[in-house]
């Protein structure tokens, strides 16, 4: 390897810290107008009424939209399309747009968005799952499946009942992960133009122009040809500028009506209530386990909140559920879904999206099971460790897996076996693993084509262009796309120029979610540069008297034992000999061994692995918690760059550590006898707190290499992965601290302090769920798991039946 | 309602500037001077990305008036390089993934900046407390501190 | 991107003509600083004064005392300030915020709430709060009163300090004591007259500290404030961030006049201190987890006060090393 594997500074890294990365607010256009979107003020309304008459005469206004404009919906997931760009009639939460003002400033704007008069119907709010599942109405939504629960699943893959039965050992527990969000510094903007040929083209900081451009020609009824997307760079995505927002359709729209450019920027409240961060996730776990310890079945149920729209909810839902059996073996595994909404802003994808509430309930209850079974927990999770190249209970494809060298790299640099339960009074250790997805196997909307495409061209003077759709979210997708062609070209990465994620310059790449960039773009990149490759070197072998096979592509030559050319020389005869040069390369992940209904979440083309060690050190008397270290090994496949893996791995850990420490989405209902307000506690970077540079611990960081064969060079995802097992680290560390379990998050000091008094009063030292509510969750589809016989598909004459609304 | 005028010297050079009084230098900055590369996570100073030098010292450019800036001397990450030469802590960042997304970038540049311009050698623990009213959302600030003090080695080995 | 409303901009040369903008304007007229507590509070539109009168470089001088218009930042380093004062200065907000607000503002911080901290749009959602353009306060429903917390660190610390402050107005000056500055009303939570700019802290040299509960490291206002300060007669405890005043903890402070600091002594005035320690849900972190750790954060101050070795507890609870 020339280029992977060394650190290097990113191609993208001085522009970044010049200042001359172009984020969306930065684009100055002349004529420029400015839009504010007015938002409902009541969680759950029906809306009599809008008067914008005096904010269209306010002096500097050019126009007001409300619903009436954007009589299309649209929606991230086909099954749905669920959200107007501006509310026509109903309003589901505090936040939810419902009318633009542009103006010729946005101090302008603002001042008319309080000219408009709005008159609400007053309904019922539905503040928690809870309430969702005991009021069926008012709907939220009239599409939902049973009342205002969202979507039900269940699935079942071989009798877990019967292994129950049979288990030596069960433990059931209940989890609680609170919702939280993003919160990247960078506040979503876009600006939209109509260009000289009378064509839209939208700059957004969004990860998923594909998606947008699609849901543009839709909304605004455009021909797809006639829009450009063009995705910023982000500043930090997260999973939080995944989802198609109602402000890119507002200016997309305005800007074609006005024939000027428009932009918007929302304020920091405003990106609270666009959301679509982590589901709250109620959870129960059944396990049965030997006294050996061997895990024998699972069944896991959750409720999960979606608040006020289906945004990625349905995908996220099944997300609970389909990665319990990538770590552990599971013979047999059952899970139960149901997604309700609720009047709060819409959630969605967050890092790790949907895994890491079940993955925080599976790694605490293996540190119990593992106490009860007086089993070392690195010991437990080694015994029954996914074997490589394997199917699992509910039919994932595992290829490689390095996570017993992460469990050991983390075990050995924390010195765990000498300082687990011997720490002393108030400190300790946990230890969890995870894994994650490394792309997901079907897109989001049903086609054939590839996911992931790149363009070459190849200039005479030697230098290389690469187009791919993939979107810069700080990631460093920039870098992978740069590096990975150097690497097949044996040129320097700083040599490429990479146009990326521009619908109008660039082919499909789906975005940057679900860790699937490094993946799948990097085997398109593969594909197309290898191309290009035989053509140089055919034409070079011909000068050079050698078989083209013979030659290496390295440090800028092409050649063989000391007989060389230069890259651009090389060019020069391929040229020559092939006229214009340019490749492209493409990349859709294998087909899944799953072939039921609901088998489409879940399959990737590989996964990545995780341990993690944190310790803790607890005050007895307050329960104040000081984090003091992390130790993470992280099994990535192959290291492209290692300064961004390491980014990617530490990022992650921070991220993780604020969520099991304090971030929380949470809200506010007032007093029902004086208000039906139900608002976001604390919309604001100040009181959604989240880690500073005092409250981030040292992180020792090992990057584990076990090449996946279906990844670019064996490289598997680094961005999502790392994330998952820090929470449960977190809660099991405390438990060897203070001998108290926190079965929910996050985890704060009143809480810590509360065990502990149940503890001293010889109560069961747990602060947690303590409840989990009546689900009616269907039949189950049953699969048979592949050791049973099964083939894939769902059991003949057991699909799950339609369900019935029951009256409540 | 009138526009104010006044003089401040912005990355060296002097500027004039005209605008809406309202505005803090925030807005003056990347509105009415174009140095966009000066960034607002909130605008209520609840997160440091707005970070500027006023006199030589970081400050919140979304809470201080336009108006109160009458001859001072600004300091934005697009004066940081010396023609094409980077300053040290620019290409430490770059090279050690101190930046990801580099959103928080030019205002931890800046507040560095001034930290190694008063200690030679801050300590990890003091640049850990120097870098504290910047969030970042992306590093967990690790290569953050590593890149400081890489730029505090290359700035004292520097010939003089 | 939130912006300012639009005011008028009123630059004094002097403090008496800063005086007497404010005797002539009334209370559309409000004095900035540092403006790091003012200009965030007109961007949400919690005020919308039609004229600032900037005081910015005025307030340096001094007479016997710290000018108001010193920096926290340079209070921090004034090595030859109490280190009460300045431990409370190092843990305001963030390093930059330190760098532009002053201890005049500090002192004069609006009180906090979270159904008050928000932006316009949000207070509309809840049809606003008694301290702004509504009618009930939400935290306590059946209150006449505002409950919002006072935020302010120095304040505290100063009050166990024992400072006093110097306020002038175009009809003269007053010096008072610094407890005398303060209402317990989220509202009305200064008594000073809205035409009067205080322009001076005075200070004697005692020994003194201050501790700080926050969640985090950096940005975060005061649950719990706790100032201690070694005189003559005895050791004075302050307490912010529990109330709509800081306040001296009369009861814990006649117990502790003329004892020594003993651990049985300590743990009394914990129990003393923490039973006036009246948190409500509108701040940051649960109340009674906030009432609960009071008496071990008097317990943290008053050891310190003692000549204990708390350098390790400071670095969990502080995250840095404090002046």
């Amino acid at each position: 390897m020339n280029v992977l594997g060394k650190a290097r500074r990113r191609v993208d890294g001085r522009s970044k810290v010049t200042g001359q990365t172009r984020f969306a607010d930065d684009i100055v256009l002349p004529r420029m107008l400015h839009a504010r979107l007015l938002r409902s003020a009541h969680a759950h309304a029906k809306i009599l009424s809008i008067d914008a008459e005096r904010a269209r005469k306010h002096p500097g206004v050019h126009l007001v939209l409300t619903g009436r404009d954007f009589p299309v919906t649209f929606g991230i997931l086909p099954v749905t399309q669920d959200e107007y760009a501006l509310a026509p009639e109903h309003v589901r939460y505090v936040g939810d747009p419902i009318a633009a003002v542009i103006a010729k400033d946005e101090q302008t704007a603002t001042e008319a968005l309080d000219l408009i008069e709005v008159k609400y119907q007053i309904l019922k709010t539905i503040a928690t799952p809870e309430e969702a599942l005991q009021n069926p109405e008012p709907r939220i939504h009239a599409y939902s499946e049973l009342g205002n629960i969202h979507r039900l699943q269940a699935f079942q893959f071989g009798d877990v009942e019967e292994t129950f039965r049979k288990s030596e050992l069960i433990f059931e527990d209940l989890f609680f992960y609170e919702g939280n969000t993003h919160l990247p510094i960078e506040q979503h903007a876009a600006v939209a133009q109509v260009d000289g040929e009378g064509k839209l083209t939208l700059w957004s900081s969004t990860q998923v122009p594909h998606y947008v451009h699609r849901s543009l020609a839709r909304v605004l009824q455009t021909p797809a040809s006639h829009i450009r997307v063009i995705a910023c760079p982000n500043g930090g995505g997260f999973g939080g500028k995944c989802d198609v927002c109602n402000h890119e359709m507002v200016v997309a729209k305005a800007a074609v009506m006005l024939g000027r450019p428009v932009k918007i920027c929302l304020n920091r409240e405003e990106v609270f209530y666009m959301h679509r961060g982590r589901h709250p996730v109620l959870m129960k776990f059944k396990t049965g386990v030997t006294k050996d310890g061997k895990l024998t079945g699972m069944h896991l149920q959750t409720l999960v909140d979606g608040g006020g729209y289906g945004s990625y909810g349905v995908a996220s839902t099944f997300y609970t559920g389909a990665l319990q059996t990538v770590t552990y073996q599971l013979p047999r595994y059952k899970f139960d879904a149901a997604r309700v909404f609720t009047n709060k802003p819409p959630c969605g994808p967050k890092r790790g999206h949907g895994t890491p509430q079940p993955r925080f309930g599976q790694e605490v209850q293996l540190d119990k099971i593992a106490e009860r079974l007086k089993i070392d927990p690195a010991e437990l999770r080694l015994k029954n460790l996914v074997k490589a190249n394997s199917l699992t209970a509910n039919w994932l494809k595992v290829g490689s897996i390095g996570l017993e060298e992460c469990i050991k790299q983390v075990v050995e640099r924390s010195e765990w076996k000498k300082r687990f339960r011997k720490m002393g009074p108030g400190k300790g250790l946990g230890l969890a693993c995870g894994s994650y997805l490394c792309g997901a196997g079907l897109p989001i909307y049903w086609n054939k084509m590839p996911q992931s495409a790149v363009q070459l061209l190849l200039d005479r003077s030697g230098q290389v262009t690469v187009f791919c759709g993939a979107t810069e979210i700080g990631q460093g997708s920039d870098d992978v796309l740069a590096a990975i062609v150097a690497e097949v070209l044996g040129i320097d990465p700083f040599e490429i120029r990479c146009v990326t994620g521009d619908t109008g310059m660039t082919p499909v790449d789906l975005g940057s979610y679900s860790s699937r960039v490094t993946v799948m773009m990097g085997n398109a990149a593969i594909q197309a540069a290898e191309k290009l490759k035989a053509m140089i070197a055919e034409a070079a072998s011909e000068q050079l008297g050698m078989a083209p096979d013979r030659l290496t592509f390295a440090n800028g030559r092409v050649g063989f034992e000391g007989k060389s050319l230069t890259f651009a020389e090389a060019v020069v005869m391929a040229e020559e000999k092939f006229g214009t040069l340019g490749s492209v390369g493409s990349y859709k992940p294998p087909r899944s061994p799953g072939r039921f209904k609901g088998a489409g979440v879940g399959p990737s083309p590989a996964y990545s692995y995780t341990a993690c060690v944190v310790e803790v050190d607890v005050d007895k008397t307050t329960g104040w918690i000081t984090v003091p270290k992390i130790w993470i090994a992280h099994d990535i496949g192959r290291t492209i760059n290692p300064v961004l893996a390491r980014g990617q791995v530490e990022g992650s850990v921070y991220m993780g550590l604020s969520e099991a420490l304090m971030e929380e989405q949470v809200f506010r209902r007032l007093p029902p006898k004086l208000s039906s307000a139900l608002v976001h506690k604390i919309p604001s970077l100040l009181e959604y707190k989240s880690l500073t540079s005092l409250d981030m611990p040292e992180v020792d960081t090992v990057l584990i290499e076990d090449p996946d064969p279906n990844c670019p060079f064996g490289a598997k995802e680094a961005g999502q992965g790392p994330l998952l097992p820090v929470m449960p680290a977190v809660a099991n560390a405390i438990y060897d601290a203070v001998g108290v379990r926190i079965d929910e998050l996050p985890i704060t000091p009143d809480k810590v302090l509360r065990a502990l008094e149940l503890k001293a009063a010889g109560k069961e030292a747990r602060v947690g769920p303590t409840q989990f509510p009546n689900v009616p969750y269907p039949e189950p589809v049953i699969v048979l798991p592949p050791w049973e016989g099964g083939d894939g598909n769902a059991v003949e004459g057991a699909e799950r039946p339609k369900v019935k609304v029951r009256s409540a | 309602m009138a526009q104010a005028q006044l003089q401040m010297t912005v990355n060296g050079e002097a500027a004039e500037i005209s605008f809406s009084p309202y505005k803090t230098l925030l807005e003056v900055l990347r509105e009415d001077l174009a140095l966009t590369g000066t960034k607002h996570g909130c605008e209520l100073g609840e997160c440091g990305a707005c970070a500027v030098l006023v006199d030589g010292v970081p400050q919140l450019s979304c809470l201080v008036l336009a108006l109160e800036c009458q001859g001072r001397q600004i300091e934005t990450v697009e004066g940081m390089a010396a023609g094409a030469e980077l300053h040290p802590l620019q290409a430490a960042f770059a090279d050690l993934g101190a930046a990801q997304c580099g959103y928080c970038t030019p205002g931890i540049l800046l507040t560095a900046k001034a930290l190694l311009e008063h200690e030679k050698n801050p300590s990890r623990e003091r640049i850990r407390e120097a870098i504290s009213g910047n969030l970042c959302r992306c590093t967990g600030y690790q290569q953050i501190y590593e890149a400081i003090e890489e730029a505090a080695r290359r700035i004292n080995e520097r010939p003089r | 991107m939130m912006r300012l409303p639009w005011f008028e901009y009123r630059a004094p040369a002097s403090i008496p003509e800063a005086a007497r903008i404010l005797a002539g304007e009334g209370p559309n007229a409000m004095l900035i600083a540092g403006g790091t507590d003012l200009l965030p509070n007109m961007k949400r539109r919690q005020m919308a004064p039609k004229t600032l009168v900037s005081v910015k470089g005025l307030l340096k001088t001094n007479g016997k005392g710290i000018g108001a218009g010193t920096t926290l930042t340079e209070i921090i380093n004034r090595t030859d300030l109490p280190a009460g004062l300045r431990q409370a200065a190092h843990q305001v907000a963030t390093v930059h915020l330190r760098n532009m607000g002053t201890i005049g503002g500090n002192l004069c911080l609006d009180t906090r709430c979270n159904y008050y901290n928000q932006n316009y749009e949000w207070r509309k959602a809840i049809d606003f709060c008694l301290k702004k353009d509504g009618n009930i306060c939400w935290v306590a429903t059946a209150s006449k009163r505002c409950v919002a917390a006072s935020s302010t660190d120095c304040a505290p610390a100063l009050l166990a300090i024992g400072a006093s402050v110097k306020l002038v107005s175009s009809k003269g000056e007053r010096e008072i004591a610094l407890e005398d500055l303060y209402n317990n009303d989220g509202i009305d939570y200064l008594k000073r007259r809205a035409d009067e700019i205080l322009t001076e802290v005075t200070l004697p040299k005692v020994k003194s500290v201050y501790w700080k509960l926050r969640r985090r490291g950096a940005f975060d206002f005061p649950v719990l404030g706790v100032g201690a300060a070694e005189h003559a007669d005895g050791v004075r405890i302050a307490l912010g961030a529990v109330a709509s005043q800081p306040f001296l903890v009369q009861k814990a402070n006649e117990f502790l006049k003329g004892k020594k600091l003993s651990d049985e002594v300590i743990a009394e005035a914990g129990r003393l201190v923490g039973s006036r320690a009246k948190p409500m849900d509108n701040t940051d972190l649960d109340l009674y987890w906030r009432k609960d750790v009071t008496a071990e954060f008097v317990g943290y101050a008053l050891r310190e006060l003692r000549g204990d070795d708390m350098r390790a507890t400071r670095l969990r609870i502080a995250r840095f090393e404090v002046s």
